[in-house]
C-alpha cells in the first residue's frame, strides 16, 4: 500500500538530474556532422525588401543558405491565421523579422557571416501605438488587413445605456501596461534532422510539441507520421515557448532539409529578446456607474491590446483579458468592448496570465478610484460588490461553487496587518522622505481553455503498465519547471495505489505520446491531471486490480493477453457547462482560482524608488496537490509580476527593443524582493484531480495593482501606468505638486 | 591555439584553446561539461557560474587562458561518487530547483556563500545569491534550501 500522496511534498521527479547538471537541454545535445544555424533579420522596419547582398570574403560555398524561395511547402506559421511567414518574401512588417537562414559547421564563422548579409529595405509607413492603430481613417495607418484589427469582442449584460442614464455617480479612468519579456533563463533553441525520405525531426525547448507539429506539416507538405517533435528539458517558458518555437523549429528544419545535415539553431540572449514575443501592451478605459451606497451599477470597459505585426495568438489573449476585465464583482450591467490591434512591433504573444494581468491591473486600480469617489475604503467597497454563489460573472456564468470572497479578503488583510499598517503609515509618513503604503487587489483567474476551447482540443492521455509492474504516463504536457512530472506522478500513484517511484513519464515526443493539448492556460493540473487520473482508473479496471495489488494484476494481464495493459482517457466537459462563442455568454471557464494579494511598499520621495517590503498572497485553489510546488509557482509568479509592476521596461526605438540585454532590462534579483508569504485555502473542485484547480497564471494578475494601490496610499499620487519606473513616478508626483 | 593545463573536477587536463575562447565554451564543448549553462553571455545571470580556485566566477567572462594552472569545479564535480552534496539535497527537498537552468550556477553560488559564511544571515544569503538570476522560484525556496544546507554549529 502506498501512503496518500496528494498534498505531500514528494521530491521532484527530475530533481537529481537538475541539481547534478545531468539534465539535458537542447543546447547540450550534439549530433555528428552537425551544422550551426543563424537567422539573418530585417535590419530596418516595415518596408519592401529591395536587395539581399552577400559580402565577398566569406566562403559562401561552404554555407547552406535558405530564403523563402527554398521552402518546400507553405510559407506560413500555422496557428490561428496564416499571415505570418517563416521567412519574409517581398515585404517585411517589423524589425528583426527573419529573412535569410544560414548554416555552417563552424559556429564562430556562422556568426561572422550573419553580419555580412546585407538586406536593403525601402521603408513603408509604420504604426507604433494602439492610438495610431485605431486611426484607420488615415490610409497610411492601415498596416494589416482593412482595419488593423486581429479580433474584437463585445460582451453585453443587462441594460448599460439605461444604467448610465440613471446613475448617481460616474467614474472614469484610463490604464496602461507595457510589454514584458518572459526572460526564461534558457534561451530558445532547436535541433533538427530533415530530409525528404525520413521526414523531419526536431528536438528543442518548448511548451507545446503538437503546436510545432501542426506548424511543420504545411511548411514541408508532409503527412503527420513524417514529422516528429521531441521536447528536451526546458529551462522555463512562461508563455514565451508557446508559439514562437514553431518558427525556430521551422528554421532549423529548413536548414537541415537543404543541407542534409543536422542543424542546431540556438538564440543568444540578445536575439531572443529582440526577436521573440513579449506580453501585449494594453490600454484600458473604464467608465463605471455606482450607486450612493457603493453598489456597482454599470461597468463599461474598453480593452485594447497591441498585437504587433502578425496575428499569432492575439485573439485568444484578447479573449482571456476580456473575460477577466470585470473581475470578481457582481454588477448587473456590463459592457466590454475589446480589440487586438496590429502595429509594427515584433508580434506580441503568450505570457503567463495571457491578457488577464493587463485587464485586471486596470480593474483593480479603477476599483480603488471608484471606492474613493463614493467615500468608501477600498476594502469596504469591495465587500459591497463581491460575487457570491449563485450570482453571475460578466459573461453570465453562474457561480456554482462555494465562494467566500469576504472571508478571503478578511484573512488576507489580517495576515498582512493591513488595517494597523494603514493607520500607522498615515501617521508616520508625514515628515518622512520615505513614505510607506499598503494596498491590495482582489481577483480571479479561470483555468483551462476559454469557453468551448477544451471541447475542441479533445485532449487525450494514455497510461500503460510496464513489464516491471510500473506505470508509464504518456502525455504531450511538458515539464518546464512548474512540476508536471511530479504532479502527474502523484495523481497516478494515488489513483493506482502504487508507490510514487513506480510511476514513469514518457518524454513528450509526438511519435509516442497522444496530444494532451498545449502546456498553457493553467490547464496542466486541472484538465490534463484529471485525464491522468481517469486513465489510471480505467487501467486499474482493465487489469482487474484491487487496492494494493496493481503490479500483480498487471503481470496477470500481460500473461493472459501477451501485451502490456494500456488505457486512455479523453476530455469530457463538466455536465451542464455551456458557452456561446457568438454572444460571449456562458461558462467561460470550468473553474476559477480566487485571490487577495496585499503589498506593503516604501517609496523614497528623493529618488522615486519603490521597494516592496512585504507581500501576502492568499488564494483559494481547490486542492493543493504539492505544497512546495504550489507555493513555488505562486512565489515565482509574484516575483515576475513585481518585475512587471516596477522594473521591467521594454525600451522601444523605431519598433526595435533597444535594451535587449540582461544588463539593462532589469528583472528582480534575490536582493530586490520582499518576503513573499503564500497562503492557500482549499475548496475542492468536483472536476479537477483530487479537487485541484489551475494556479500557474494566477499570481501574475493581482500583484501590479496591489503595488500601485499601495504606492497611492503611500504618496497620495495615482499612477495608472506600468512598469512604474522611478521616472514615471517622478513625473506623476511633480504633476501632482505643480498641478 | 594555446596550450593550457588545469584541473577540472579533480582531473588534470591539457587543452588546446583559442586564447580568447570563453572558458564556458571550452568546458561545454571540449570537455562536454554541459551542466555549465549559458544564460546571457555577459556576466549578468550567473547560469555559467563555476568555481575557479574555489572562487565563484562567471565562465562566460573568463578567457580560457586565465584557467591555466587553475583548479576548476563545475556542477558535475559537486556530487562525489553519486552522493549529493548537502546543498544539492536541500535544493531538491525544499523546491530550490524548478526549470533547472539556473540551478547548477545557483548551487555553486550557494556553496561559495556557505564557504564564506558558514552560518549566513538572511541578508547575507540574499546578497550572496544576487549575482545568480532565477525566473521560476522568486528565490524564496532557494533561500530556504540554503538555510537547510547550513551545517549544524
Amino acid at each position: 500500500m502506498s501512503e496518500h500522496l496528494i498534498g505531500r511534498p514528494v521530491l521532484r521527479k527530475e530533481g537529481v538530474a537538475k541539481v547534478t547538471g545531468q539534465a539535458k537541454y537542447v543546447d547540450d545535445l550534439h549530433l555528428p556532422g552537425m551544422l550551426y544555424g543563424a537567422t539573418v533579420r530585417n535590419p530596418a522596419g516595415r518596408g519592401r525588401i529591395r536587395d539581399i547582398a552577400f559580402d565577398p570574403g566569406v566562403p559562401w560555398e561552404e554555407f547552406t543558405v535558405v530564403t523563402a524561395a527554398d521552402i518546400p511547402g507553405e510559407n506560413y506559421v500555422a496557428l490561428i491565421l496564416h499571415d505570418q511567414p517563416f521567412l519574409a518574401k517581398g515585404v517585411v512588417n517589423h524589425a528583426e523579422e527573419p529573412v535569410v537562414l544560414i548554416a555552417h559547421p563552424d559556429r564562430y564563422l556562422v556568426e561572422e557571416a550573419r553580419r555580412r548579409v546585407h538586406i536593403t529595405v525601402d521603408p513603408l509607413p509604420q504604426v507604433f501605438s494602439i492610438a495610431k492603430s485605431l486611426e484607420t481613417d488615415k490610409k497610411e495607418n492601415i498596416i494589416w488587413g482593412e482595419q488593423n484589427l486581429f479580433k474584437m469582442f463585445h460582451v453585453e449584460r443587462g441594460d448599460v445605456n439605461q444604467a448610465f442614464h440613471r446613475a448617481a455617480l460616474i467614474v472614469e479612468g484610463e490604464y496602461e501596461t507595457g510589454a514584458q519579456e518572459q526572460l526564461y533563463i534558457e534561451t530558445n533553441g532547436m535541433l533538427a534532422v530533415a530530409n525528404p525520405k525520413d521526414g523531419v525531426t526536431v528536438w528543442g525547448s518548448m511548451q507545446c510539441p503538437y503546436y510545432i507539429h501542426k506548424a511543420l506539416l504545411p511548411l514541408f507538405g508532409l503527412p503527420h507520421e513524417k514529422v516528429r517533435v521531441v521536447q528536451c528539458e526546458t529551462g522555463g517558458g512562461f508563455g514565451g515557448k508557446e508559439e514562437y518555437p514553431s518558427m525556430i523549429a521551422g528554421h532549423a528544419a529548413l536548414l537541415a532539409w537543404k543541407s542534409g545535415k543536422p542543424v542546431k539553431l540556438i538564440y543568444d540572449r540578445a536575439e531572443d529578446m529582440v526577436a521573440t514575443t513579449k506580453r501585449h501592451p494594453s490600454r484600458t478605459r473604464h467608465r463605471t456607474a455606482v450607486a450612493r451606497d457603493g453598489k456597482l451599477f454599470a461597468m463599461e470597459i474598453e480593452f485594447n491590446i497591441d498585437g504587433g505585426a502578425y496575428c499569432t495568438l492575439s485573439p485568444v489573449v484578447l479573449s482571456r483579458g476580456t473575460i477577466h476585465a470585470a473581475g470578481p464583482y457582481n454588477c448587473p450591467n456590463v459592457r466590454i468592448r475589446s480589440r487586438a490591434l496590429a502595429t509594427n512591433f515584433p508580434p506580441h504573444g503568450a505570457f503567463r496570465g495571457f491578457g488577464a494581468p493587463q485587464s485586471i491591473f486596470a480593474l483593480e486600480r479603477h476599483m480603488n478610484k471608484v471606492a474613493a469617489a463614493v467615500g468608501l475604503a477600498p476594502d469596504e467597497f469591495r465587500r459591497r460588490n463581491f460575487l457570491h454563489e449563485g450570482e453571475q460573472t460578466a459573461t453570465g456564468q453562474v457561480i456554482r461553487e462555494r465562494l467566500n470572497l469576504q472571508g478571503l479578503l478578511a484573512r488576507a488583510l489580517d495576515l498582512s496587518g493591513y488595517c494597523a499598517k494603514r493607520t500607522q503609515f498615515d501617521k508616520s509618513n508625514s515628515g518622512s522622505p520615505v513614505k510607506q503604503g499598503v494596498g491590495f487587489a482582489t481577483f480571479m483567474h479561470g483555468a483551462g481553455f476559454t469557453g468551448s476551447g477544451e471541447v475542441a482540443l479533445k485532449s487525450v492521455v494514455t497510461v500503460e503498465a510496464t513489464r516491471a509492474g510500473h506505470v508509464r504516463i504518456l502525455t504531450a504536457s511538458t515539464e518546464i519547471g512548474q512540476g508536471t512530472n511530479t504532479i502527474f506522478s502523484q495523481i497516478a500513484a494515488e489513483a493506482l495505489d502504487l508507490p510514487y517511484d513506480q510511476i514513469e513519464l514518457a518524454q513528450p515526443d509526438t511519435a509516442e505520446v497522444p496530444n494532451s493539448g498545449p502546456t498553457v492556460a493553467s490547464r496542466t493540473v486541472m484538465v490534463v491531471g484529471k485525464l491522468v487520473e481517469a486513465a489510471c482508473v480505467s487501467l486499474k479496471q482493465l487489469v482487474g486490480a484491487k487496492n494494493g495489488d496493481f503490479a500483480a494484476a498487471a503481470a496477470r494481464y500481460f500473461e493472459q493477453f501477451g501485451k502490456v495493459a494500456r488505457a486512455s482517457s479523453e476530455y469530457q466537459p463538466p455536465p451542464g457547462a455551456g458557452w456561446n462563442d457568438e454572444t460571449y455568454q456562458g461558462d467561460a471557464y470550468g473553474a476559477y482560482a480566487w485571490a487577495v494579494y496585499v503589498a506593503t511598499v516604501s517609496v523614497d520621495t528623493r529618488t522615486y524608488e519603490t521597494r516592496v517590503d512585504d507581500f501576502v498572497a492568499l488564494q483559494e485553489i481547490g486542492k493543493v496537490i504539492h505544497p512546495v510546488l504550489a507555493a513555488g509557482q505562486i512565489e515565482g509568479g509574484v516575483a515576475q509580476a513585481i518585475g512587471f509592476a516596477l522594473y521591467e521596461n521594454c525600451v522601444w526605438k523605431d519598433g526595435r527593443m533597444a535594451n535587449a540585454q540582461m544588463t539593462n532590462y532589469i528583472m528582480p534579483t534575490s536582493a530586490d524582493l520582499p518576503p513573499i508569504r503564500v497562503f492557500f485555502e482549499e475548496n475542492p473542485y468536483a472536476y479537477g484531480p483530487a479537487g485541484a484547480k489551475g494556479i500557474g497564471e494566477l499570481p501574475m494578475d493581482g500583484v501590479a495593482p496591489a503595488i500601485l494601490n499601495a504606492v497611492e496610499h503611500a504618496t497620495g499620487v495615482s499612477v495608472n501606468r506600468i512598469p512604474m519606473t522611478p521616472e514615471i513616478l517622478m513625473q506623476a508626483m511633480l504633476e501632482e505638486k505643480h498641478g | 591555439m594555446a596550450e593550457i593545463r588545469c584541473n577540472v573536477n579533480g582531473v588534470g587536463r591539457t587543452l588546446n584553446v583559442l586564447p580568447m575562447a570563453r572558458l564556458l565554451d571550452v568546458l561545454r564543448e571540449q570537455l562536454r561539461l554541459t551542466g555549465v549553462k549559458e544564460g546571457c553571455g555577459e556576466g549578468e545571470c550567473g547560469a555559467c557560474s563555476v568555481l575557479i580556485g574555489g572562487e565563484l566566477a562567471n565562465s562566460c567572462l573568463v578567457p580560457a587562458l586565465q584557467a591555466d594552472g587553475e583548479h576548476i569545479t563545475t556542477i558535475e564535480g559537486i556530487a562525489i561518487d553519486g552522493k549529493l552534496d548537502r546543498v544539492q539535497q536541500a535544493f531538491i527537498e525544499h523546491g530550490g530547483a524548478q526549470c533547472g537552468i539556473c540551478t547548477p550556477g545557483m548551487i555553486l553560488a550557494a556553496i561559495s556563500l556557505l564557504k564564506r559564511h558558514p552560518h549566513p544571515t538572511d541578508e547575507e544569503i540574499r546578497e550572496g545569491l544576487a549575482g545568480n538570476l532565477c525566473r521560476c522560484t522568486g528565490y524564496m525556496r532557494i533561500f530556504e534550501a540554503v538555510v537547510h544546507a547550513v551545517k549544524p554549529a
